[in-house]
């Protein structure tokens, strides 16, 4: 028997609403299962106090502090690098065995896990170059993990200026690097941007690696030679030790919010810079 | 050159002389004020506790707090990457013996299964059986008709190893055994979990899970204190050559009576 | 100045590869050694980690690794493709506007909240609804599928926008249902693509830790059912290398090797995949 085409038709589209109403759902449910737990626990001294007590007591404030304080390292480091790599890619160079190879090594490095770059950054920073258990530890190794990110995403911008801003501004008599400044980054802006945001949500849900290279101290970190843990270390240890499920649902509330806020905002920016760029 | 690039080329400039800066700072070693502890992550609230006490009154040192576990404690303090060592082990291993130990507390194991079931007690060779798998029913312990998850430290920690030492006596721990890496998440797990059986520092136990009395003699204080409650360990803390002024005043702080106090009302067994 | 900026450069671009190549040496300095000794076979096959006893076979992790992969796809695969096509081809240009993002979001939550709900939610309703600990394979599964979920549908979009218009208007013109295109003519057509997701979700799969470590309790057996506990290669470096000295520090590294070429391998056969545009 066949089923006629307009039924099939009605099935699928069903279905499928279905298939997202449920991706949807389950978004919907982390999301609001983690704020309704957590947010009638966040206070202003919740954000402003020191851990005390192991977490029990106190406030996240030295997780917050360690938290952009390790980004910072991280993306500080990884931002210009990797967009400098980009620029070489798309701009400098032909396509080759050297290209090749570079973007072998990116591609590989995007796929190595995350626990690995912990034992690497533990190894090499925190061991070998006796940096300890510390922000400049966790930072390196963060920033090696986000790298392959921020170097596609900004060669991916790049690449889709078109051709003819680059022919003019040569033509002009700009030489290569007043092209790229002058013509191809500004037009690349938003997509390089939301690599390095990309790169910055990474950093900030990380646990393994963090834990790793960064420890979990709860003091507030004096130098980035200090240890430190970030908001997420900070959830995975109340959690799991079952120290406090309050401040742990409160630590994973203003996580999900930083989380969100950044990503709303880099949406409505790539946005506002697509629209302004057409107007123009 | 124009003004863009010549900006974009300080940033990178300047971020090379960051990192390099950054890079050659790192080999003197940030503070000379601070202390760090690494190593037992059964000592590492207590640790972390005390240090937050110490913090108070000596608001110049920083005091870092790692777990890490026994191993890393010994290893760390070996290597020098912290001051001092923790280590919750009933012998220290050979390597051990070029740090100078000392215990600082006592802590007592209790074996916890969810307050819901229904056995209160085990005796000796009950607690071998259930833990190395070869009673793998409640009922055969006289309780509900269900199989006996067994939730244990992971291979390598002091508890478990003082566990096997102590209870196991040579038996291998059940194939089937779940692992959680700290006692923390064994409490948690417990607690989550009406079929499961554990252990954890007496120190933790609470309301979530239920302590059994092993051989008879029920898990606290007081009875680990007098001998009769077997399942206990001591806790190092290991330190290599002669400390420095903050570190021996520090440790000085965790042996005073004032700090064996806070131990003892948190959970632990004063050493002295 | 052009030519020292190009030289500039081209150091920034090769520091992917030294960082890789710093990695690739230090994993294997540090892992190579045991694995020696002990036998690659052994390490591969045995049966039994008993890192005190000096016994490290990781085929239970390997089994472990590659059970909860292949439920997170088999669970993960057919909703995310379903919720590309959804977006892609059947919902309202406005509603697709707000739910891609949406979905995308699912991947900037911390894998230990994912982690920690699947105990809190999932692992109690399967203890009490199908038996066994909770903390399972099939537990770890659903929590990893959610994970990837974006990864997939966010690449299977992008597959499916490159389809030449042209396909699908030409299958409509004939009469063709929007089911039957997308089923007959566009997805066929962006089959690579969303191969290449699948792999990339594959990679986060397999490569997740956190979360996994918290949802699967972690039990150093060969699992016989997807109720069964279970512990995968990342977890096992996670959970032990806190405690691990010696020989039993070494198997952790050489552990971390075996994820190494396993993801490598991945990504080897998704870049093929993914090149061989239709």
């Amino acid at each position: 028997m066949r089923i006629p085409p307009s039924i099939t038709q009605k099935i699928a589209k069903i279905s499928l609403t279905l298939a997202c109403a449920s991706a949807v759902a389950a978004l919907v449910f982390v999301i609001g299962f983690v704020l309704v737990g957590g947010l009638k626990h966040v206070t202003w001294a919740f954000l402003t106090e020191p851990i005390l007590d192991m977490g029990r007591a106190g406030g996240i404030l030295p997780a917050i502090v360690g938290t952009i304080l390790m980004v910072f390292v991280a993306i500080g480091i990884a931002a210009p690098l990797g967009i400098a790599s980009a620029i070489y890619l798309a701009e400098y160079t032909q396509e080759g065995k050297v290209t090749q190879t570079i973007r072998f090594g990116i591609n590989c490095l995007a796929g190595v896990p995350s626990i690995i770059f912990g034992l690497f950054g533990f190894i090499l920073f925190v061991v070998m170059l006796g940096f300890g258990w510390s922000i400049i530890s966790g930072g390196l190794s963060l920033a090696a993990m986000v790298l392959p990110t921020i170097i596609r995403t900004a060669e991916e911008a790049m690449r889709a200026v078109p051709r003819n801003y680059r022919d003019v501004a040569a033509s002009l008599g700009a030489t290569r690097w007043q092209v790229v400044t002058r013509a191809v980054l500004p037009y690349a802006l938003p997509g390089v941007l939301t690599g390095v945001i990309l790169g910055i949500g990474r950093s900030i849900e990380e646990t393994a690696v963090v834990i790793f290279t960064a420890g979990s101290a709860v003091q507030m970190p004096r130098s980035l030679f200090d240890s430190a843990r970030t908001m997420s270390v900070h959830f995975y240890i109340l959690a799991r030790e079952g120290i406090s499920n309050d401040n742990a649902y409160a630590t994973a509330a203003v996580l999900i919010c930083t989380i969100l806020v950044i990503n709303i905002t880099a949406y409505t920016m790539m946005h506002r810079l697509m629209r302004g760029r057409r107007a123009a | 050159m124009n003004r863009i690039s010549m900006k974009a080329l300080a940033v990178f400039v300047s971020c090379g002389f960051v990192f390099a800066a950054l890079a050659s700072n790192g080999c003197s070693r940030a503070s000379a004020n601070s202390i760090t502890l690494a190593g037992s992550t059964a000592f590492q609230p207590f640790a972390e506790k005390l240090a937050e006490r110490y913090g108070e009154t000596h608001k110049d040192v920083q005091i870092n707090v790692q777990g890490g576990g026994s191993a890393v404690g010994i290893q760390s303090a070996l290597s020098g990457a912290a001051q001092i060592g923790m280590a919750d082990l009933l012998e220290l291993p050979p390597e051990a013996a070029a740090l100078k130990s000392t215990v600082v507390a006592r802590d007592g194991i209790a074996i916890v299964v969810n307050p819901v079931n229904s056995i209160k007690a085990l005796t000796i060779d009950q607690a071998r059986d259930v833990f190395s798998g070869k009673v793998a029913n409640w009922k055969d312990l006289g309780g509900s008709d269900s199989p006996i998850h067994v939730i244990s430290r992971e291979e390598g920690s002091g508890t478990r190893r003082s566990f096997d030492k102590l209870v196991l006596v040579g038996a291998k721990l059940a194939p089937s055994a779940l692992f959680q890496n700290s006692t923390g998440t064994v409490r948690q797990a417990v607690a989550s979990d009406p079929t499961a059986i554990g252990y954890v520092s007496i120190g933790l136990v609470n309301d979530k899970v239920k302590a059994l009395t092993y051989n008879g003699v029920p898990a606290n204080d007081t009875n680990v204190k007098n001998g009769s409650y077997p399942l206990a360990r001591p806790i190092f803390l290991l330190t290599k050559g002669e400390p420095s002024p903050q570190t021996k005043a520090f440790l000085d702080y965790m042996l005073s009576d004032e700090a064996q106090k806070t131990l003892e009302k948190e959970g632990l067994i004063a050493a002295k | 100045m052009d030519r020292f900026i190009s030289k500039l450069l081209f150091i920034a671009a090769c520091s992917s590869i030294a960082i890789l190549a710093l990695i690739a040496l230090f994993i294997f300095k540090e892992g190579v050694p045991i694995i020696i000794r002990s036998g690659l076979g052994h390490f591969l096959f045995g049966r039994i980690w008993s890192p005190l006893e000096g016994q490290f076979g990781i085929l239970p992790f390997i089994i472990g690794s590659l059970w909860v992969t292949a439920g997170a796809l088999i669970l993960g695969v057919p909703l995310g493709v379903a919720c590309a096509v959804f977006l892609a081809e059947f919902a309202p240009a406005r509603l697709a506007a707000v739910l891609k993002p949406a979905i995308e979001l699912l991947a900037g939550i911390p894998s230990v909240v994912y982690g920690f709900l699947g105990v809190m939610w999932l692992a109690p309703i399967i203890r009490v609804h199908l038996g066994g600990p909770g903390l399972s394979i099939l537990a770890a599964s659903c929590v990893l599928a959610i994970m990837i979920l974006p990864t997939i549908v966010g690449v299977s979009i992008d597959a499916i926008h490159a389809v030449p218009r042209s396909y699908k208007e030409g299958s409509l013109a004939l009469g063709a249902t929007e089911w039957q295109t997308a089923w007959r003519v566009i997805l066929p057509a962006a089959r690579s693509g969303i191969l290449a997701g699948v792999i990339l979700g594959m990679g986060r799969a397999v490569g997740e830790t956190m979360a996994v470590i918290m949802i699967s309790g972690n039990a150093t057996q060969i699992p016989h059912s997807i109720l069964d506990s279970v512990r995968t290669l990342t977890a096992n470096i996670a959970i032990e290398m806190g405690y691990a000295v010696g020989d039993h520090r070494e198997a952790l590294f050489a552990t971390g090797i075996v994820l190494f070429f396993f993801i490598m391998a991945l990504n080897t056969v998704a870049l093929r995949v993914a090149r061989r545009r239709f």
